[in-house]
């Protein structure tokens, strides 16, 4: 059991570096789009929202494999050529904007009406509303929701050793090639995941605990 | 509520919304431009491709992966309902042994991505057993993991009943297995209906994981087609049936959720007044 870590090390170190940097990669992305396609469902031009509202809709009823299945085996059928990294980083930003969009959304429909008629009522434009007044309170607001989805995506990542990225899923069928049983390397696997998500599960809840008593 | 963003546009704002949203129209029209013609550019459109769907073999495929994946998403939602009371109700008990286990279980199974579970049933039975059924595994990983998210749910659903409910309850001498039975579980269940119905939406999109193990569901059944090369690989044209398949279904069932959260918002408001106007109009109320 313990050997199996133990002789492999170098291959889990990998592995899970190559999670965790899938993770920061389409993490940072997510965020930021996410936090756009929020800006976007909440504007005051419908074709915009419009657009924000479809694009989520679309990716939230989608199952993550299929968004992997379509970008991992569709775009080479498009002439479109990437490393498998690159795809994975690509089916993961796409799928969890959609949820950090809703997060975010979530946090600015937490906001006090007053703040943004306060706002209004000394002249500031949609944007200043947004910028100045709405979204820092929103986003502290948002921030326990955001974690959740951060967290989702940290596990999701293993989805990406179906299509041929060798990040800390793929280490079981690895080492099933290379004679070691493929169950005692999923319990490591499981072991590191425990390490890597746990501290962001409690971290989250303790900020959900310091956002409802601030207010 | 998003509408105390803006005042009510002025001419000029007006104008100025309206070219945003002509700009806006402008990129969705040359994005979908684009992937058309990058369509159009790779032969997707060729008649070739699309003829595969009118093979009734073909068509016989497709529907055996949507009742295997609709299969395994029903199994799994029953046995995840039930796993997530039992450990709600074990969660809440008052004997520590009972109350510390489950708790540990739950915080871990959340903690683990699905995908790590299913590889650890399917090695796991495969060495020890020699076979592993791909179904079970699936439908064993969904269970445990959906199953840890649903005891959450009915937990913060059964701590949101008004204390006053269980009080009484106690009071007229039901035991307190009586009470959660009887009482907390059905309003609970009542106000987290969206929340449980969500869950089964997440539990149903990740059936398409069985991918992983090659359990036969519908994106297994997609890849195989997608590689026939007498209709030159039909890749895209498949994945956008079967995207259509799966959107179709799970907006199907969000939308019972989004339904019943209205309603719900909607019955809690009336009994609010009715309330009220029992009480005398204007009394503050806390209810709903």
């Amino acid at each position: 059991m313990l050997e199996t870590l133990t002789d492999n090390w170098d291959l889990f170190v990998e592995a899970f570096r190559t999670t965790v940097l899938l993770l920061i990669v389409s993490g940072a992305i997510s965020l930021v789009a996410g936090t756009l396609l929020g800006a976007m469902r909440v504007s005051p031009v419908p074709a915009l929202r419009t657009a924000g509202t479809a694009y989520v809709t679309l990716l939230r009823n989608t199952p993550l494999t299929f968004v992997f299945f379509f970008v991992a085996f569709g775009f080479p059928r498009l002439d479109i050529r990437f490393s498998y990294f690159a795809f994975a980083v690509v089916a993961l930003s796409a799928y969890t904007s959609a949820f950090v969009c809703e997060a975010v959304r979530s946090g600015i429909n937490t906001v006090h009406v007053g703040q943004a008629e306060a706002a209004r009522a000394i002249g500031m434009t949609f944007g200043q509303t947004l910028t100045q007044v709405v979204l820092p309170q929103a986003l502290r607001a948002a921030v326990p929701p955001v974690m959740s989805v951060i967290i989702a995506l940290a596990k999701n990542t293993t989805i990406a050793s179906g299509f041929g990225v060798m990040e800390a899923g793929a280490i079981g069928a690895t080492l099933n090639e290379r004679g070691y049983p493929a169950f005692d390397a999923m319990i490591w696997v499981a072991v590191g995941f425990v390490i890597v998500v746990l501290p962001l599960s409690l971290t989250q809840r303790r900020l959900e605990r310091a956002v409802v008593r601030s207010r | 509520m998003s509408t105390v963003l803006y005042d009510a546009a002025g001419p000029r704002a007006r104008n100025r919304y309206r070219l945003y949203g002509l700009l806006t129209t402008l990129a969705v029209v040359a994005v979908l431009a684009y992937v058309v013609w990058k369509f159009y550019d790779t032969g997707q459109f060729s008649g070739r491709k699309w003829s595969i769907f009118q093979y009734e073999q073909v068509q016989r495929t497709l529907l055996s992966g949507l009742g295997n994946t609709l299969k395994a998403a029903a199994t799994g939602a029953v046995l995840a309902l039930a796993f997530g009371v039992l450990f709600a109700f074990a969660r809440l008990s008052d004997r520590a042994w009972v109350r510390v286990p489950a708790g540990l279980v739950v915080e871990l199974f959340r903690a683990l991505p699905v995908v790590v579970m299913i590889f650890l049933i399917y090695y796991g039975t495969l060495a020890n057993a020699g076979s592993a059924s791909t179904f079970w595994s699936v439908v064993i990983a969904l269970t445990i993991y959906n199953g840890s998210v649903l005891a959450e749910v009915f937990r913060a659903g059964i701590a949101a009943v008004p204390r006053g409910q269980s009080e009484a309850a106690y009071a007229i001498g039901l035991r307190k297995s009586q009470v959660l039975r009887m009482i907390l579980l059905p309003q609970a269940v009542r106000a987290m209906l969206p929340a449980i119905i969500s869950q089964l939406v997440v539990l149903l999109k990740d059936t398409a994981l069985g991918f992983l193990i090659t359990y036969r569901e519908l994106l297994t059944e997609a890849r195989q087609l997608a590689s026939y090369g007498e209709f030159e690989f039909p890749t895209i044209p498949v994945a956008i049936v079967v995207g259509a398949i799966y959107i179709v279904i799970c907006l199907a069932l969000s939308l019972v959720a989004t339904w019943l959260e209205r309603r719900n918002r909607e019955r809690g408001r009336r009994r609010t007044a009715d309330r009220n106007v029992q009480m005398g109009a204007g009394e503050p109320d806390a209810g709903a």
